[in-house]
C-alpha cells in the first residue's frame, strides 16, 4: 500500500514536469515567432551595414556578406559627425527626461490624491492635451518661441535647447500628457495607508511625496524615464521645428541620404543604403545599450515597491 | 473640531493646486493659448506676412464648410482614420497583455528577450524610417538586399483560406473577417504594441507577490488567478493603454498627415487648423465614450 502511494506520487510528479515542459516550450515558440517578426528588419539593416558594395549586386549573397567591411561605419561616423552629435542629443534628451519626470510626477500626484475645485475639468484638459496633436497648433507654437517673451521683452529661442527644456519643465514637453496620465494612474493604484502613516508621523505633504511616494513609484518613474528619453532622442518634430541648426541625431539622420547622394558622389547608389544602414545602427546603439543598463533597475523597482494590499 | 477639519480640507485643496501648478502654467501658456490661436486661424484666411508674423482675414465658418462639403478626401479620410484606429485597439490590448505576461515570468535569457520587445519602441522613430526610405529611393534599381517592407510581407499570409475555414466553422462572417484581418495585420500589431507591453510589464511587476501566494494557498487555478488577481490589479493600466493606443494610432493616421500637408505644402493654415480641430474633436468624443465605459470596470486599491 505504501509503495502504491509512492508510485502514484511519482507519476503525478512526472505529469507535472511534462506539463511544465510543454508550457515553457509553447511559450518559447510563441516568443520566438514574435521576436522573429520584430527582428527581421533589423537583421537586414545589420546585414547591409557590414556589406560591401560588390556584394549588393551579387545575387548569390543573402544576408551574410562575403566581403565583410567596416567602411560603411567609418563613412556614417564621419558624416553624422557622430561624437558631437551624440553628445548634443544625449544632453538634450537626458535633461528633458529629468525635467519631464519631475513635472509630470508632481502633476500626476496632484491629480491622483487631492480634491480641488475644477479637478475633473483640468484632468480633462490633460487628456485633451494628449489627444490634440502638436501638429495642429505648431505654427503658432513656432512663432511663440521665435518671439519668446512678454511685456515688451522678446528673445529668439530657436536653435537653443530653450523650447524643449521650458516645455518639459512645465509639463508640456513631448507626450507629457501621457506621462502625467501614467503617474496619476500609478499613484491612484498605490494604497493610501502609505502616505497616511507618514502624514500622521508629522511629515509635510512635500516631504511625504519626496520620501514616501517617489520611492514607491520607482517602476513608474523608470518607465516614464525610458519613454521620455527614447522619444526625445528620436524626436524629429521638435528637432526640425525648433533646432534645425543644432547637431541632433534625428535631423542628421534624416538629411543623410540626400547628403550622401548629392554631396558625396562616390560609388554607386547602393552605397547610400549601406551607409544609411550603418548610420541607423550607430544612432540606435546608445539607446539599446542604455536600455540594457537600466533593465536591472526595472527589476529592482519592483522588489522595492513593497506595496502590500 | 469641525472648523479644524474645514481648515485641513482647505489646506489640502491648496496643496493640490501647488502640486499641479507647474503644469497649469505650462498648459495655459503653451496649450490653451495656442489652441485658441488655432481656433482663431480656423475662422480666418491666414496669410504669412512679413517677418514670420500672420495676417488674418475673418471668413467665418468657410474653412469648416470647405473641409466637410467640398474637400475631395477629408471626410472619407477622417472616418477611415477613426475606424482603423478603433479596430486595432482590442487586438493591441490583448496582444500586449498576453506578451507582457509571457515575459514577466522567470526564464533563461529574459533580459535579452525583453530588450528585443523594446526594439519596436526605438525603431518606430520617424527619423530612422525616413532615412531608410530616402536610402531606398536612392537605389530604386535591382538591388536584392533592400530592407523589405513588413506590411508587404504581411500581405503574403493567405487570409482567404483562413476566412473560408472560419466561416465553415460556423462563425458569422463579420467575426471571421475581423479575425482574418487581425492575422493579416499581425506584423503591424506587434510593431504597434511596444509601449503597451512595457506599461503592462510595469503594472504586472507592481502586483505584490503575496497576492499570488494567497491565491495559490486558496487553491485558485491559473485561470482564476488571472481573472481574480492579475487582471483587476492591472486594470488601471488597461485604461491607460486603451487611451494611449487610440491616441497613438490616431496620430499616425492619414488625417493628421492631411492637415500637416495642407498647412505646410499648400500654405492653407486656416483650412489646416479647421481640419485638425474637427478631427481632434471627433477623436476626443470617441475617447470620452470609450474611457467612460472602460473606467467603470477599473479597479482601484482603496
Amino acid at each position: 500500500m505504501f509503495k502504491g502511494v509512492r508510485v502514484k506520487n511519482n507519476t503525478a510528479k512526472m505529469a507535472n514536469t511534462l506539463r511544465e515542459l510543454g508550457l515553457s516550450l509553447g511559450r518559447g515558440i510563441i516568443l520566438a515567432g514574435i521576436m522573429f517578426v520584430i527582428l527581421t528588419p533589423l537583421i537586414s539593416i545589420i546585414s547591409d551595414a557590414f556589406m560591401d558594395e560588390v556584394d549588393v549586386f551579387n545575387p548569390l549573397i543573402f544576408l551574410i556578406p562575403e566581403t565583410f567591411t567596416l567602411e560603411n561605419f567609418r563613412m556614417a561616423f564621419t558624416h553624422l559627425n557622430y561624437v558631437s552629435t551624440l553628445g548634443t542629443t544625449m544632453g538634450l534628451a537626458l535633461s528633458a527626461m529629468v525635467l519631464q519626470v519631475l513635472a509630470c510626477s508632481l502633476t500626476g500626484y496632484g491629480f491622483a490624491r487631492f480634491d480641488f475645485p475644477g479637478k475633473n475639468v483640468l484632468f480633462g484638459v490633460v487628456i485633451l492635451s494628449i489627444v490634440v496633436p502638436v501638429q495642429s497648433y505648431m505654427v503658432s507654437l513656432f512663432t511663440q518661441f521665435r518671439f519668446f517673451g512678454a511685456f515688451g521683452w522678446e528673445t529668439n529661442l530657436l536653435n537653443t535647447f530653450g523650447p524643449v527644456l521650458i516645455m518639459s519643465s512645465l509639463g508640456m514637453g513631448l507626450r507629457s500628457g501621457l506621462f502625467i496620465y501614467i503617474f496619476r494612474q500609478f499613484f491612484k493604484g498605490l494604497p493610501k495607508d502609505l502616505e497616511e502613516a507618514a502624514l500622521i508621523d508629522g511629515a509635510g505633504w512635500l516631504r511625504t511625496y519626496v520620501s514616501i511616494m517617489l520611492p514607491n513609484a520607482a517602476s513608474a518613474i523608470i518607465t516614464v524615464s525610458v519613454f521620455s528619453f527614447v522619444w526625445q532622442y528620436n524626436d524629429t518634430f521638435f528637432a526640425s521645428m525648433f533646432m534645425q541648426q543644432l547637431n541632433l541625431m534625428p535631423v542628421r539622420l534624416v538629411s543623410l541620404p540626400g547628403f550622401l547622394q548629392h554631396g558625396v558622389s562616390i560609388g554607386s547608389s547602393a552605397f547610400v543604403t549601406l551607409v544609411v544602414s550603418a548610420a541607423v545602427l550607430l544612432a540606435i546603439a546608445p539607446v539599446i545599450i542604455l536600455y540594457f543598463g537600466i533593465q536591472r533597475f526595472f527589476m529592482e523597482g519592483v522588489e522595492r515597491s513593497g506595496i502590500v494590499g | 473640531m469641525k472648523k479644524l477639519q474645514m481648515k485641513m480640507h482647505h489646506k489640502k485643496m491648496m496643496i493640490g493646486y501647488i502640486f499641479i501648478a507647474p503644469w497649469l502654467v505650462g498648459m495655459i501658456i503653451f496649450f490653451a493659448y495656442n489652441l485658441f490661436r488655432s481656433a482663431q486661424f480656423s475662422l480666418n484666411h491666414v496669410d504669412l506676412a512679413v517677418a514670420e508674423r500672420f495676417e488674418l482675414n475673418y471668413v467665418g465658418m468657410d474653412n469648416f464648410n470647405f473641409a466637410f462639403r467640398e474637400h475631395a478626401t477629408f471626410l472619407r479620410v477622417l472616418t477611415e482614420s477613426i475606424t482603423e484606429t478603433l479596430i486595432a485597439v482590442p487586438l493591441i490590448i490583448f496582444f500586449s497583455l498576453f506578451v507582457a505576461m509571457l515575459i514577466n515570468r522567470k526564464f533563461a535569457l529574459r533580459g535579452f528577450v525583453r530588450a528585443i520587445f523594446f526594439l519596436p519602441v526605438i525603431m518606430a522613430s520617424p527619423a530612422i524610417n525616413s532615412a531608410l526610405d530616402g536610402a531606398a529611393r536612392a537605389i530604386a534599381g535591382g538591388v536584392t538586399s533592400m530592407a523589405p517592407d513588413m506590411a508587404g510581407a504581411a500581405a503574403g499570409i493567405n487570409t482567404m483560406a483562413l476566412l473560408v475555414m472560419l466561416t465553415d466553422f460556423g462563425l458569422p462572417l463579420q467575426v471571421a473577417n475581423y479575425i482574418a484581418d487581425a492575422i493579416a495585420q499581425l506584423f503591424i500589431i506587434i510593431r504597434a504594441s511596444g509601449v503597451q507591453i512595457i506599461i503592462f510589464l510595469a503594472a504586472l511587476q507592481s502586483v505584490p507577490s503575496s497576492m499570488y501566494e494567497v491565491a495559490k494557498i486558496e487553491g485558485a487555478t491559473a485561470y482564476e488567478t488571472f481573472w481574480k488577481v492579475t487582471f483587476p490589479l492591472v486594470s488601471p493600466l488597461v485604461l491607460t493603454n486603451v487611451v494611449y493606443t487610440i491616441i497613438d494610432g490616431f496620430s499616425r493616421t492619414e488625417v493628421v498627415e492631411l492637415a500637416h500637408e495642407t498647412a505646410f505644402f499648400r500654405m492653407n493654415f486656416g483650412l489646416s487648423a479647421a481640419m485638425s480641430l474637427s478631427s481632434s474633436l471627433a477623436i476626443s468624443v470617441v475617447l470620452v465614450v470609450i474611457g467612460y465605459f472602460v473606467s467603470k470596470k477599473v479597479f482601484y486599491h482603496v
